[in-house]
This record gives structure tokens, C-alpha cells and sequence, in this order.
């Protein structure tokens, strides 16, 4: 089951590789033999499978006729989506849309300190550069538990009561450090060339920066900013230590889960979920027509 | 994203410049935001762990003290608790990595030669990330409910006993861990795999090393950043997540984790102090095991 006797399949699979198709071909092909052909993409769909398998329960029973608590299938209907937040005075779609207010500032916030460290980090010279990284990787080595908890010690001993605004610093915080990972990645593969044409074509900092620079930069720092807001929409850990009274999405989910989800929660993670994944296809899709135009060029 | 964070953050060689005026002013918002928002809740929870009760206080008043005893307290009171944190989030890091590794070894080696099919596996194994966490979970609360398809039939055909559950039981809390954490998992070991050279594996084939051989010698040794990253990204959140192990989701009376005990007594029983020191604990020895484990693996440079 695991990847032992597949890398004399890889052998095989050489000859058909594009990318490496200039080597010379590999002089003992492998040519596998019924089953052990078949195990590994077996495996794989199965598993597949598997990881699909909450999705689209989820998913199905948005479609519920469902009266109270939505575990048993009493038929289908669209009436969940159509009439979303008309159940319990539109609790969830309240919890959905602090979700997203939290989610969309705690995204402005981390992505502009984290595109300001990476940059600083890649491109400048500083004493206490180790004791930084290590400041910056340690709230990803933190169990969220911890994360909250500390956080809420710290706003009961200074006596700030809990609402949105604590909830959006906590999550400002967790998400600063993969903001940095993420952007860092791009500023490092930045060629320090295209900024010097832009000085010497007489360019101010300030207009190398925003026209060469942060161009250059911009798809590093979107995909950071969908990962915030990506760990902030999903956050319920951290979030229900910081919360106080204010209802996430997450949140509203934890607390309904003693007394049955109605499907209007799974109305609304089905469209989330749809147009997270038609965006990223989108994107993928994209890319891939980009990168077959620029293979043309070249 | 986040996996691939760990994959990345190799020391690269860079070329620092000069002028630290400008780095300082770069840097100097979000490190003084990490100091306010992490560091010092950290220090806080340290003092609040020392904390006693108030002597004529309401059930939530502490005076700061150095009440040592709270940690002899939580250790002698939980102890099953954090024995189960670490061996359900072990357990459930063994079995996402063994069932990851041929899912990410097939969408970085074999499906190399065809970015589509690269692409859309890739999609799929992020797809649980779009959409809840908690909803995901609960979803394996009622496919595996004892009125189940998949339960009735395995009563049926004994190979469980008529009486038997599956939520509410260890197997389903370390179950739904697995599960959660498989994309963390996958991730960082498809980032490495992707970059595997597989001129190696040729060599190794060309001196006679049988395939087993080769993937023990050669695959396994240079995927190991992503082993260690992905066992990290799923052994760290594992060992402090509460929700799996929640009443109302796999878990039952018997599988309550550190993250359950430190949620209750932090907003339930308001015993903040208890909750300060289990969570101290809980991040020490995830500090020191982190450190051992990647210091034994040989990828310091991961940090």
C-alpha cells in the first residue's frame, strides 16, 4: 500500500515526461505487470473517496425537508436555500456575517504587517534576525488552545471585555505568520534586476516600489490573503476562548451541535464551499492557459 | 498555503542589503503586534497558571502568587487527559501519514507528467479545507451513528458486536483526527515529493536495489522535509484540538483530550488558573518534542 514497489514504476513513466525529455531515456524499463499497475491509482481513487465523503453528506442534506434537528432524510427541497436565513430570526446568517466581517479585516491587518516583515526579511540586514524567525514560526508551532487561552488571560487580566474586536485580534495574530511564509517565498524569487532598471530609468523608491515591486508581488500576497481569510472563516478553536457573546459561523455550529444543526448551516457551508472551489479552479485554470502562452512564446 | 509554508521555509541563500532604517520600519508594526498578541498572552498565562483564589473572592477571582501547587493540581487531576492527548494525536499522525504518502506520491511523481490531473487531485485534497471543519466532522458523526448504513451492516455481518458503538469511542475521536489533519499531511509531502529527482531512483534501480529497497533508501530519505512537516502540521493542532473529542461530536465521557479539560475549566468552571497551567504544559511539551523530533530528523533548518 505504501509507495514501495512504485519507484520502479516511475522508471516506466520516464518515457512519457515531458519535462524530461531531453535526458536520455533510462536504459532498464520497468514494464509493470497487471496488478501492481493498478494498485497504487486504486488506492488512490479510494481514498479520494474517502476525504469526499463529509463533503458531500454536507452537501445532501442542505437538500433536507428537514423540521428540526436535520440527521434523519425526510425528502427533498430547495426551500433551505431559497429561505436561508429564515430560521431561528436568522441566527446563522447573523453568525455568517460576522464571519465575515471578522474574516475580511483580520485579512487586511495580517497581510499588510506580514507583506512588511517578509519584505524586511528577505531584502535587509538586522541584528536579532534568528530571534524573529523564531517569533514568527512559534505561533504556527502553537496548539490553537494555548493560542486562545493565553490571549483570553491576557484580555481578563488587562479587563477588556470580549466582542468582535478581540475575536478579530486573535485572528490578526494567528494569521500574520503565514502571511510572512507565504510572501516570503515570492520576494525571494523577486530578481533584484527588474528594480534595478526601474532606479536607473530614474524611478523615486516609492514608484519602483509601487509599479515594479509590489506588482511583482501581487500574486504572493492575494494568495496570502486567501489563506488568512481562508484560517479566519474556519478558526472556532481561538475564536471561542475570544468571542464573549458574538456568534461566529464556526461558533454557531459548536453551540447548535448539542441540539441538532437545522440544514440552513449547511446551506450555507455548500455555497461557501462551491464558490471557494469554482474560484480556485478559476485560478488554476488561469494559470495554466498562462504558463501554455508563455511555453509558446519561448 | 500553510503546508507548503513548512516546505519553504528552507533557509534560502539571500543577499541582505543594507539600510536597516527602512527594514526597521518594515518590521517594526507586525514584530511589535506578535510581541502585544502572542508573546505576552503567553507570559500572562504563565502568571495566570501561578494564580490563587481570592480568600474572599466570587468562584473566578485569582490574586497573582506563585501557587506551584496548581500544576502538581492539574497533573494529579488529568493526567489520563494528557496521556490521551499525545496518544490520540500519535496514533492519529501515524495513520494520516502512512495513508497520505501514496496519495502524495502519486500527485507529485507519477501524475508529474500531467499537470491536469496534477491540478485537480490537488484541488481535491484541499477541498475539505472550503468547507467547515465542524460540519465535516459531525457529517462522520452521522455516517458512523449506530443507525448507519455502514454500522447496521457491519452488525450484520458480526463483525461487530449488536451492542457495540463507534461514536463516543477512542477509535472514533483518533478516526476523526485522522481524517481532519489528512490535507495537512498530504500537502507538505506532495511539496517535496513534486522536487523529488527521479534520477535518483534510477540509479538506484541500476544497482540493483529492488524497488522496496530503492523507496527505503533513496524516497523515503529525501522526502523527509516533508515527512517531518507535515507530521508537525498534524501532530501540533492533533495534541490541542478539543472538537473531535467533544461530547457532541466523536468522542464520550471517556475520550475528553487536554483541549476539552482546558476549555471547561477555562469557560465553564472559570477555574482560569487550571486551565492557564494545563495549557502551559501542553505547549512546553509540544516545544520540547518539536525539538527532539527535528533535531533527531536532521531538518533543523526547517525553522
Amino acid at each position: 500500500m505504501s509507495g514501495e514497489g512504485q519507484a520502479g514504476a516511475v522508471l516506466g513513466g520516464l518515457a512519457e515526461s515531458e519535462q524530461l525529455e531531453q535526458r536520455p531515456q533510462p536504459t532498464r524499463e520497468r514494464p509493470r505487470r497487471g496488478l501492481g499497475r493498478w494498485l497504487l491509482p486504486t488506492y488512490v481513487t479510494i481514498a479520494f473517496a474517502f476525504l469526499m465523503i463529509p463533503i458531500v453528506y454536507t452537501f445532501v442534506f442542505s437538500f433536507n425537508d428537514s423540521v428540526k434537528s436535520n440527521i434523519a432524510w425526510r425528502g427533498f427541497t430547495f426551500d433551505k436555500w431559497l429561505n436561508v436565513c429564515n430560521v431561528e430570526g436568522g441566527a446563522v446568517c447573523q453568525a455568517f456575517g460576522n464571519s465575515i466581517v471578522i474574516g475580511l479585516v483580520a485579512t487586511v491587518l495580517a497581510t499588510t504587517l506580514g507583506t512588511m516583515i517578509a519584505i524586511a526579511l528577505v531584502r535587509y540586514r538586522f541584528r536579532a534576525r534568528s530571534a524573529i524567525s523564531l517569533l514568527l514560526f512559534l505561533p504556527m508551532a502553537t496548539p490553537e488552545v494555548v493560542l486562545g487561552a493565553g490571549l483570553a488571560a491576557q484580555f481578563l487580566a488587562v479587563g477588556v471585555p470580549k466582542d468582535m474586536l478581540t475575536i478579530i485580534l486573535a485572528h490578526t495574530m494567528f494569521c500574520i505568520s503565514f502571511v510572512v511564509v507565504t510572501v516570503k517565498a515570492r520576494v525571494a524569487s523577486l530578481d533584484p534586476a527588474l528594480e534595478e532598471a526601474g532606479r536607473d530609468l530614474y524611478g523615486s523608491p516609492s514608484q519602483v516600489f509601487w509599479r515594479v515591486t509590489f506588482p511583482l508581488l501581487l500574486p504572493g500576497i492575494l494568495a496570502a490573503a486567501l489563506l488568512s481569510f481562508a484560517l479566519s472563516f474556519d478558526d472556532f478553536i481561538i475564536t471561542n476562548f475570544n468571542s464573549g457573546s458574538v456568534s461566529t459561523f464556526p461558533k454557531y455550529i459548536y453551540i447548535s451541535a448539542a441540539r441538532g444543526i437545522p440544514a440552513e448551516a449547511n446551506v450555507i457551508a455548500s455555497a461557501v464551499f462551491l464558490f471557494a472551489m469554482i474560484l480556485v479552479i478559476t485560478v488554476q485554470v488561469s494559470r495554466a492557459a498562462r504558463e501554455k502562452r508563455l511555453a509558446k512564446l519561448s | 498555503m500553510a503546508f507548503a509554508a513548512f516546505a519553504t521555509a528552507e533557509a534560502q541563500p539571500q543577499a541582505p542589503r543594507k539600510r536597516s532604517a527602512i527594514a526597521l520600519v518594515l518590521l517594526a508594526p507586525g514584530i511589535a503586534y506578535l510581541v502585544l498578541f502572542f508573546l505576552t498572552p503567553l507570559v500572562s498565562l504563565l502568571l495566570t497558571s501561578l494564580q490563587v483564589q481570592s480568600e474572599f473572592g466570587d468562584i473566578g477571582e485569582f490574586d497573582y502568587a506563585f501557587n506551584w501547587q496548581n500544576y502538581v493540581d492539574v497533573v494529579t487531576s488529568y493526567w489520563p487527559h494528557i496521556l490521551r492527548s499525545f496518544g490520540y494525536a500519535l496514533v492519529a499522525t501515524v495513520l494520516a501519514l502512512v495513508i497520505s504518502y501514496p496519495i502524495a506520491y502519486f500527485i507529485g511523481v507519477k501524475a508529474r507528467s500531467k499537470p491536469l490531473l496534477q491540478g485537480i487531485l490537488l484541488v481535491l485534497v484541499i477541498a475539505p479545507f472550503f468547507i467547515s471543519f465542524l460540519l465535516r466532522t459531525l457529517a462522520w458523526k452521522q455516517v458512523l451513528s449506530d443507525e448507519s448504513f455502514i454500522i447496521t451492516s457491519l452488525k450484520a455481518l458480526s463483525l461487530m458486536a449488536p451492542d457495540a458503538h463507534f461514536t463516543g469511542t477512542p477509535f472514533a475521536v483518533i478516526f476523526g483526527l485522522t481524517y481532519n489533519f489528512i490535507p495537512f499531511m498530504t500537502l507538505p509531502l506532495y511539496t517535496t515529493l513534486e522536487r523529488l529527482d527521479l534520477r535518483y531512483l534510477e540509479a538506484g534501480g541500476d544497482l540493483y536495489a529492488s524497488p522496496a529497497t530503492v523507496f527505503r533508501k533513496v524516497t523515503v530519505p529525501l522526502s523527509m522535509p516533508g515527512i517531518v512537516a507535515g507530521t508537525l502540521l498534524t501532530f501540533i493542532p492533533a495534541a490541542g484540538d478539543y472538537v473531535n473529542a467533544s461530547r457532541d461530536f466523536l468522542g464520550g465521557p471517556g475520550t475528553q483530550m487536554m483541549g476539552n479539560v482546558i476549555e471547561a475549566n477555562f469557560l465553564v468552571l472559570l477555574n482560569y488558573p487550571a486551565a492557564a497551567a494545563l495549557s502551559i504544559i501542553l505547549m512546553a511539551a509540544i516545544l520540547i518534542l518539536v525539538g527532539i523530533y527535528v533535531k533527531r530528523s536532521g531538518t533543523e533548518d526547517l525553522l
